[in-house]
């Protein structure tokens, strides 16, 4: 079936689109396979991409460094199912054998990727916050953090293929597209029958529109040191004059301060802001893998020996209730007329 | 109605600490819990048992004979049967290898008497992958729900059921036949205390043990570390990104720490925000 050369190792990204709205994700994993592309001799960028009638979306798979891409189009791909899409992925990999497969650790990501390796039967690694190549043997090299974040793993996966590895929105640089950038698109037959799908959606009970956290330029966080769920409006008022979002630790969340969509961490997202400001935060490991790749954080606790100042570009030891209205007020006083003043 | 769970005893990675002086992680001391997730499965299964006026739980974890502790826990929480399967020939096995042994062990089981659904929690809390469930619904060619978090409909008679998923944009409500495969968010059923009657029916409940070749095979090409494709190339403590400097308010005065938190913040080039010119009266 596949008359080129099979030798060509190939890096895939899978592309996640749903009602065709493409996750950035996909295009963050797109940057990071042409990065180790370039430290894996031969090798080629390809993207994956199922669905129905999604056939337009194709062009910004190239822009973002896919040289290919596999447009799988069938009515039973339209909502995202576990089986469908594992079914005809699966069957793509057995056809072209790539050598690495990239899927985001999102909520759909990680139903799927699971189920496509256990179908190829390979080595999947969740949550990698590294991806390179071992230039010893050409292998991936997919670092993970483990033990909520106590620990790094680099996983290795010796002799199967595809080596597979998921990786959350936000962990990676986003790359810059290339405008006129074109490839080749590969239409993949997939004949699956509605009927042969168990699984059937309902309805989807939209909620309010969700705080999108994870791609918020400047985020203005509050910990367990806020006492108490009134004083995130202040933490709000500093947000919104910096035209950024309010988010939370996992105590917060867990006392019912704050939603969960606005959990940052471990168990909540991983943000990568240009400003993070933590208020009340002592900075427990779980917590700074999901803000440690932000570009400025600026701390702010009464306990001088919170974690969080090990990793701050700046730390004030001192109570947020008189820090934060200060800078509320230096904020607002610059944005008006570009001057600093009190 | 037939439900198995598959849970797993853990370490509290809440209390997880890392030696100073060798930069390792410090395993003793640290408690081993069963895996806060999977106790809501266990619930999520009870109170379906219960729902329906009947039926049988069986609860099976892959692990060390200590992970036994565990399975009686979830006897206490109102679990039928508990078998543990643990054979040092499952050690070092990745999520392939631990999906295998645990379809291969609902397959026997199943045998005995028809399995209707499946639990399992959303992840584990000290490996975080998520990836166990799947690849045992898909091990068992059965529908798959992830994260789900209420089951509105379960008819037996019909084979069908109706379930709550939570999804970025919101809760999809899925129809799915049985058997069905859930991994569960916390909200599928809150944890209510064991009654007396429970705890003490789990004093006396010795699990079962199955082992590699007892009382079904496993094939030993599927299973720890040869069934295994990932290894762990090398462990090592993350970095610490060198922190900044840390001013404090009552040795500097507040205007000239959030002078210079200003100055921070200009750094990060937000837009809308004209970088730090005037010195701070």
């Amino acid at each position: 079936m596949n008359a080129e050369q099979p030798t060509i190792p190939r890096i895939w990204v899978f592309v996640e689109q749903q009602e065709r709205q493409v996750h950035p994700v996909s295009w963050e994993l797109l940057g990071a396979a042409k990065r180790l592309s370039a430290d894996l001799p031969g090798s080629v960028v390809e993207a994956v991409l199922p669905g129905h009638q999604v056939a337009d979306l194709a062009p910004q798979a190239f822009q973002y460094g896919a040289a290919r891409v596999y447009l799988i189009d069938n009515p039973v791909l339209e909502i995202y199912r576990n089986l469908p899409y594992a079914v005809a992925v699966s069957q793509l990999v057995k056809e072209y054998h790539p050598e690495i497969f990239l899927i985001g650790a999102t909520t759909l990501g990680r139903d799927l990727a699971g189920s496509i390796a256990t179908r190829v039967s390979t080595g999947l690694t969740a949550d990698c916050t590294e991806l390179s190549i071992d230039p010893a043997n050409h292998i991936l090299a997919a670092t993970r953090p483990t033990f909520g974040g106590n620990l790094m793993a680099t996983i290795l996966c010796r002799r199967h293929r595809p080596q597979m590895a998921t990786v959350r929105p936000r962990v990676l640089p986003m790359p810059e597209p290339v405008p006129d950038a074109t490839g080749e698109v590969v239409t993949v037959a997939f004949d699956m029958r509605e009927d042969d799908v168990p699984v059937k959606r309902l309805r989807l009970i939209r909620a309010e529109e969700q705080p999108n956290i994870e791609y918020a330029e400047v985020i203005v966080a509050g910990g367990r040191g806020m006492g108490g769920p009134e004083g995130f409006a202040l933490l709000q008022e500093l947000a919104d004059a910096l035209g950024g979002m309010v988010a939370a630790s996992r105590p917060v969340v867990d006392a019912g301060w704050m939603d969960a969509s606005r959990q940052v961490g471990q168990t909540g997202k991983t943000v990568r802001p240009k400003l993070y400001i933590a208020a009340g935060i002592s900075g427990a490991v779980q917590h700074r893998v999901g803000m440690s790749g932000a570009d400025v954080i600026l701390a702010i606790n009464t306990d001088p020996n919170a974690p969080i100042f090990q990793i701050a570009t700046m730390g004030i030891v001192g109570d947020l209730y008189e820090v934060i209205p200060a800078l509320i007020r230096q904020v607002k006083g610059q944005s008006h007329d570009g001057q600093a003043h009190l | 109605m037939h439900a198995v769970v598959a849970i797993k005893q853990v370490p509290d990675t809440s209390n997880v600490r890392i030696d100073p002086e060798t930069g390792t992680l410090i395993r003793e001391g640290v408690p081993a819990i069963v895996n806060p997730y999977d106790i809501h499965a266990v619930e999520a299964a009870v109170q379906l048992k219960e729902r329906l006026g009947g039926g049988q739980v069986t609860v099976i974890t892959m692990g060390p004979p200590k992970a036994a502790e565990a399975l009686l826990e979830c006897v206490e929480q109102g679990a039928d049967r508990a078998i543990l399967i643990s054979d040092r020939k499952f050690g070092g096995a990745d999520t392939l290898a631990t999906s295998y042994v645990l379809a291969h062990t609902i397959e026997a089981i199943n045998a005995e008497l028809p399995v209707d659904i499946i639990f399992f929690g959303k992840q584990a809390i000290d490996g975080d992958t998520a990836q166990v469930g799947p690849g045992v619904a898909t091990r068992l060619n059965i529908p798959l729900i992830t994260y789900a978090v209420a089951i509105e409909e379960f008819d037996l008679a019909a084979r069908r059921a109706v379930v709550h998923r939570r999804v970025e944009q919101g809760i999809e409500v899925l129809e799915t036949t049985l058997p069905v495969l859930l991994t569960v968010e916390k909200e599928i059923a809150p944890v209510r205390h064991a009654p007396l009657p429970r705890l003490i029916a789990a004093a006396r409940y010795q699990p079962e043990t199955w082992t590699a070749t007892s009382p079904v095979l496993f094939d030993p090409q599927q299973i720890g570390l040869k069934g295994s494709p990932t290894v762990v190339g090398k462990a090592y403590t993350p970095p610490p990104r060198s922190g900044g400097d840390v001013l404090s308010v009552a040795d500097l005065g507040l205007d000239a720490v959030v002078a210079r938190a200003m100055a921070v913040i200009g750094q990060a080039h937000v837009r809308d925000l004209q970088p730090v010119t005037g010195v701070v009266s």
